[in-house]
């Protein structure tokens, strides 16, 4: 039987022609996908090493105290990244924690608690939110919310929270309404959907027989979510909350716009300061092209890069813990 | 056996009057926490309608037919925003033909080729950290690689920044998009003896084409307002100008420009810029969305 077939199969003259060119035109496409998907690795490589290079001459200059430096000095040449990394983390982290609890409500009622018919349009809504654009945010934060800040919510804060010991000095001074509070509630907002749609999309995949265990047990909703959903989603919420965190420490506009644009640490979350982020935007347009100012634009460029790049990955690979294979 | 496990629950539940106060303990709690649950919900709406409240209050006054037909002028003498627009969608057009052709091919490589070899899985994670990358730093990079080199900012670096932010978001839609197919397709257009490439083009990319589309659109929006990039390579030009070679005007380069300048008309065109920068992106994104339910 199988000599049979061997000796029948060659016998079809046009099949091998047929064959060899459908080969060679999935080889083609094959080579050019492949192709396009090395572009994307050459591409982070060539980011990494562009900024790393622009940046040399600052690190050259200043050696490892420039990360900690908090000198901003263009007169006398001197840059250090101490306050703009102090401005970075401060407002990514604040922002974490005015966005989290939110979050975390907004995707709770999304997935057990609103009516079926209000889910779609609310998520959509939520996440249109995420669609509006950073400079949007940046004027209608210094429209809306500075103003708000500097007339009612700050000088409340400062009249209470300021007078408490120990905690007074993070929300003493004048009542700016710009500056790294509200540059975090900003931010708060902006990663809000981002961090609430991954939630609740995490929140979904738990299986429904394990809710519906809990509820014949007589579990309330919220018993449910506490023992049975956040348990079962852990890794995945705290991956969300990474990728918000990733979005905070990079967001450029909005900050500009509300940051305060100060070159020193305030001890008073109400004071001025800046972002790495803000501090490239605002002084990008001051800084001729070979100076060492540029070249410490680049270098924090780099250092943010490697922080929101590690915060990233670490929010991929724990989203990737639950979803994949 | 059983008799001797009963008398292990707790004492306090076997009082039916401390079992009633545990009961309403727990249905006080789940209620408050629900409330608070829809109170963050309103809150987040909140937002968006503040956003577009004070977007429309303080830009709708500003809209006439001259911000669509007059070039920007200096303070004081009127102008409109035809080259910021004209030079916005120039960019984002070029930007979106070049990085759609790349992420669609990504995307292809890692739902039909990749699998989960490693080389797949590092190219899936470098995209996805590249989706939320800061895009301030994509800007900086172009600046180097393409504005320092070659001359000064142009229109070109634009286009190129702008396209290094499409690939990955057409990357993720493709590569979704694509996985959603069913097997039985493709066996199918295989068992008919076409070649794997005729069956990703002629098949795979029609059955995916409203997800795929969806990722475009998507991609187009989340550029469209994209200003941090533009700084570092387009920068802006007050003057008309469609030559790529040259710096380019863009929509939220002189959004920027003018919101903080101290002119009481140059604010207000800023006002009217972000109004129709901001319907434009959200209707885009609704758009997109009908699109990929529309496929049922």
């Amino acid at each position: 039987m199988a000599q049979v077939a061997v000796d029948v199969l060659p016998a079809a003259p046009a099949r091998p022609a047929t064959r060899r060119g459908a080969g060679r035109g999935d080889a083609i496409f094959a080579g050019l996908c492949r192709a396009a998907a090395v572009l994307v690795l050459v591409l982070l490589g060539a980011i990494i090493v562009e900024l790393f290079l622009g940046g040399l001459p600052a690190f050259r200059a200043f050696g490892a105290a420039f990360l900690a430096s908090t000198e901003w000095d263009p007169v006398g040449d001197l840059y250090g990244a101490g306050v703009p990394i102090y401005g970075t983390l401060v407002t990514a982290v604040l922002a974490l924690l005015l966005a989290v609890p939110v979050a975390f409500g907004i995707a709770f009622f999304l997935t057990e608690l609103a009516p079926a018919w209000m889910r779609g349009p609310v998520g959509t809504a939520i996440e249109l939110l995420a669609a509006v654009p950073s400079i949007i945010f940046g004027m209608w934060g210094f429209f809306v919310i500075v103003p708000l800040m500097a007339g009612t919510v700050q000088p409340a804060i400062i009249d209470t929270l300021g007078e408490a010991p120990l905690i007074g000095d993070f929300f003493a001074g004048p009542p700016f309404g710009t500056g790294l509070f509200t540059a975090a509630l900003i931010l708060a907002i902006m990663v809000l959907p981002f961090i609430a749609a991954t939630m609740r999309d995490v929140f979904l995949q738990v299986p429904g027989v394990f809710k519906e265990s809990a509820y014949g047990l007589g579990a309330t909703r919220w018993e449910v979510m506490r023992r049975v959903v956040l348990p079962y989603t852990r890794v995945s919420v705290v991956g969300g909350i990474m990728l918000g965190l990733g979005r905070a420490l990079g967001e450029t506009m909005a900050v500009t716009f509300v940051i305060g644009n100060a070159n020193r640490i305030a001890t008073s979350l109400f004071g001025p300061g800046n972002t790495i982020a803000s501090l490239v935007a605002l002084e990008f347009g001051e800084s001729a092209s070979g100076s060492l100012k540029l070249a410490s634009l680049l270098a924090l460029g780099f250092i943010l890069f490697v922080i929101s790049f590690a915060v990233l990955a670490l929010s991929r690979w724990l989203l990737r813990a639950r979803t994949g294979a | 056996m059983p008799a001797t496990t009963i008398p292990s629950v707790p004492g306090r539940a076997k009082d039916p009057r401390a079992a009633a106060a545990l009961g309403r303990r727990r249905a006080r709690v789940d209620t408050a926490i629900r409330l608070l649950c829809t109170a963050a919900t309103l809150l987040g709406l909140l937002f968006l309608v503040s956003i577009l409240a004070t977007l429309v209050w303080k830009g709708a006054g500003g809209l006439s037919l001259r911000v669509f037909t007059d070039v920007t002028k200096p303070p004081g003498s009127g102008g409109g925003l035809l080259n910021p627009i004209v030079g916005s969608l120039i960019q984002v057009v070029l930007a979106t033909l070049l990085g759609t052709p790349i992420g669609l091919l990504v995307g292809t490589y890692l739902a039909e080729y990749a699998g989960n070899s490693r080389f797949g899985t590092t190219v899936r994670f470098v995209s996805d950290v590249l989706l939320s990358a800061p895009s301030i730093l994509i800007g900086l990079f172009v600046y180097q690689f393409l504005v320092l080199p070659f001359g000064g900012f142009s229109g070109w670096a634009g286009v190129v920044a702008l396209a290094i932010i499409v690939v990955p978001v057409v990357v993720r839609t493709t590569e979704d998009m694509l996985r959603l197919l069913p097997n039985t397709l493709r066996e199918a257009v295989i068992g008919l003896g076409a070649p794997k490439w005729k069956m990703i083009v002629l098949v795979c990319w029609r059955a995916a084409t409203s997800g795929i589309l969806t990722g475009v659109l998507l991609a187009v929006a989340r550029i469209a307002g994209e200003t941090a990039p533009l700084l570092f390579t387009s920068l802006g030009n007050l003057n008309w100008s469609v030559n790529l070679a040259q710096p380019m005007s863009s929509l939220p380069i002189t959004i920027y420009a003018y919101a903080g300048s101290p002119y009481e008309d140059w604010i207000t065109l800023a006002w009217t810029g972000a109004l129709v920068i901001t319907l434009g992106v959200l209707g885009l994104n609704i758009v997109a969305r009908a699109v990929l339910r529309a496929r049922g």
